[in-house]
């Protein structure tokens, strides 16, 4: 009787052994996405903040004293230097030295004080679009507020007032949206890469070969050399979820239990992709290379960095070929949204059929190779 | 009793590539089978399509009776294979490679356990069953290769260039050991360059640019009659100047063939030129003080002579 999973026990026990003969690899192996999540968790801030500021004061009076203090304090602009001349603004610009120059017109009181529009000019280096737009919008908004507190007579309340309320992560902290975003890229090192390698080894070192003239089969030896992987991936998680939860106080809104399980799948199609990498190369640094086609994507296109709406139709639809995008709503939405099953079950059930669709594939590439059994 | 392996006119292309062409050979249960030809002329191929590494293009092999093609399963069950390269686990201890090759083939507990014990005592491995195999010497490697592939008692024994890169003794102590296994009714199949090895076999197959074109007895194959045309015998020469001799004894009217041998040139001269008249010449040609003197076929002369005869048939027919 032939059976499709032949060795399946077999592989997996020798699998054991090599990563318990080579531990010091593995735990090299699980450190490194940790210091990674470390040095991004600690590292990225995408809020604007102290954005360096030159100041040409041509009023140097009241009025302009106050609109600059409201600058200041919006946390937004730190006025760094103060120039006396329009050169000396613009070089502090080119050179670097400042992202944000404000000059303030000479007349800009006595305009106030006698109820005409006094003018300012603002000028910002456009080469960071998050910066600059960060920049104008306060620039303006106090430029507003300013202006009504000068129309408005006193007591008289605001004609509309806009609440924007922050869901799911209020304060705005950057670890909150990156880190469970960088989990799903994260995993891939411990996944796709070491499956890979763990089978490419074996076909240099002419194991392979030996192992299809015993009654290993294609999904036995490709199972077996997934399960153990599987449960390092999974060990992974715990330890990356553990580091985000108390180290980097991102709160977990959903619930963990529903994370854990929808992680299963995503595991499973990134090992079963490294098996898939593996039967279509013949060395490790082939490999590795090849295992690149699959890290970029995830980071570029599942809209762990760039919202996904945004981009070009075409990449768009891409982006619904790369594993990770389904993974990282799955973990933003449990982490940040407190999303159940109910939401997410989707993304579990493509996760899984993908998963599925690359081991029979991978199985089949090795089977080519030898008589169908 | 069906024969232990069996192909008929087997056939492997790839491609515009033919590897293998029309090979058919007959190996008896228990005979240790010697599979001889240059690299490249497909001995490997074959190899492959025997265990099922490669299917067949055309053509049927069987091996312990059972079609390779339609029961792969059945034979995987019945062979063990040692392929060029040892292939073990280097990062593994002797014991845990035995081990993971026994489970592979289902073996369990006690019955896993007594077949480590029995591989381990035949091939002296008891002392370095923890050690790992990355730290065996090549001849322990081959050991250890050898062992994994006898773990689950096959019938048949693929040994594919088993001594390439063994020091003599380590190569002499396998064969003592394959004719011990064989004499217990293991039948073996082992490609080889080293004629002494050849020599040993009960029966021979020579492949040449894909073709079987010598199968035989080591004795059978020596009494060939392209390895002793009529009216020609063989000499060995034994002289001064190897090179030399070598270069001018080809030139000798009434010599059809040389090929250094040792310290000596073995000639295929025609019966007409005297061993006189062989020294004779040899000393107009400079090389004065030789000996000549008639001797029998080695297996060496006798492959040599048949692939020269198919190279020549190719050069005239054009491939």
């Amino acid at each position: 009787m032939a059976n499709v999973f032949g060795g399946f026990k077999a592989v997996m026990y020798k699998e054991a052994l090599h990563l318990r003969r080579d531990s010091v690899a593995l735990v090299i192996g699980l450190i490194v996405p940790l210091a990674q999540l470390a040095v991004l968790g600690f590292g990225i801030d995408t809020n604007v903040r102290h954005v360096a500021t030159v100041v040409l004061d041509e009023d140097r009076r009241q009025e302009s004293r106050d609109f600059l203090n409201r600058l200041a304090n919006s946390d937004t602009f730190y006025l760094k230097q103060y120039v006396r001349s329009d050169r000396e603004l613009h070089e502090a610009v080119v050179s670097g030295k400042a992202r944000v120059a404000i000059e303030i017109p000479p007349d800009f009181s006595d305009r106030l004080r006698k109820g005409r529009t006094a003018q300012i000019l603002v000028l910002v280096d456009g080469s960071d679009s998050s910066v600059a737009g960060q920049a104008i919008n306060v620039a303006f908004g106090i430029g507003l507020d300013e202006s009504l507190r000068r129309v408005l007579a006193p007591g008289q309340a605001m004609p509309i007032d806009v609440r924007a309320q922050l869901l799911f992560n209020p304060d705005s902290r950057s670890p909150n949206f990156f880190l469970p975003g960088l989990t799903a890229v994260l995993l891939l090192s411990v996944t796709t890469f070491l499956t890979a390698f763990s089978i490419v080894r074996e076909k240099e070192r002419g194991t392979l070969e030996q192992l299809f003239v015993t009654p290993v089969r294609p999904l036995g030896l490709l199972l077996g050399k997934i399960v153990p992987y599987l449960a390092i991936g999974y060990f992974e998680l715990c330890l990356i979820l553990t580091l985000m939860r108390w180290v980097f106080f991102v709160p977990i809104h959903g619930n963990l239990i529903t994370l854990l399980v929808l992680s299963i799948p995503y595991l499973f199609v990134a090992l079963a992709f490294g098996t898939f990498i593996s039967t279509t190369v013949q060395s490790q640094s082939e490999a590795m290379q090849k295992a690149f086609l699959i890290f970029i994507p995830s980071i570029f296109f599942s809209g762990y960095i760039f919202p996904r709406e945004n981009m070009p139709a075409i990449f768009y639809w891409f982006s619904f070929l790369v594993p990770a995008t389904f993974y990282v709503d799955i973990t933003r939405g449990v982490i940040l949204r407190g999303a159940g099953l109910k939401e997410l079950w989707k993304d579990g059930l493509v996760l899984t059929a993908m998963g599925v669709g690359l081991l029979l594939l991978a199985a089949r590439r090795f089977q080519r190779k030898s008589i169908n059994a | 009793m069906s024969a232990a392996i069996e192909t008929r006119e087997v056939t492997k292309r790839f491609g515009a590539l033919t590897a293998v062409n029309e090979v058919s050979i007959r190996v008896e249960q228990g005979d240790v089978f010697g599979f001889l030809g240059p690299n490249g002329s497909g001995k490997t191929t074959l190899i492959k399509m025997l265990t099922g590494l490669l299917p067949v293009t055309s053509g049927e092999a069987f091996v312990d009776g059972l079609n390779v093609m339609s029961d792969p399963e059945q034979v995987r069950r019945r062979i063990g294979y040692m392929s060029q390269q040892f292939s073990l686990y280097t990062d593994l201890t002797v014991l845990e490679n035995l081990r993971f090759y026994g489970r592979v083939y289902g073996l369990r507990n006690q019955e896993l356990r007594e077949r480590i014990g029995a591989v381990l005592a035949i091939n002296h491995l008891e002392p370095y069953r923890d050690v790992l195999s990355a730290r065996l010497s090549g001849g322990w490697k081959q050991r250890l290769a050898l062992g994994c592939a006898l773990l689950h008692e096959p019938r048949i024994l693929f040994l594919d260039e088993p001594t390439a890169g063994i020091d003599p003794v380590a190569r002499r102590e396998l064969w003592d050991l394959l004719f011990d296994l064989s004499s217990r009714g293991i039948t073996f199949f082992v490609t080889t360059h080293y004629m002494d090895e050849a020599e040993r076999c009960n029966r021979l197959a020579y492949i040449y640019n894909s073709r079987l074109i010598a199968f035989g007895s080591p004795g059978e194959i020596k009494k060939l009659k392209e390895v002793n045309p009529a009216g020609a015998r063989r000499v060995e020469i034994t002289c001064s100047d190897l090179m030399r001799a070598l270069r001018t004894t080809a030139q000798i009217d009434g010599v059809r063939s040389a090929t250094a041998f040792g310290q000596n040139l073995h000639a295929l001269a025609d019966d007409a030129l005297s061993d006189g008249a062989l020294i004779a010449a040899l000393e107009a040609h400079g090389l004065p003080g030789a000996s000549v003197r008639t001797i029998s076929p080695t297996l060496e002369d006798a492959f040599v002579a048949i692939t020269n005869q198919h190279r020549a048939a190719l050069e005239t027919f054009g491939g």
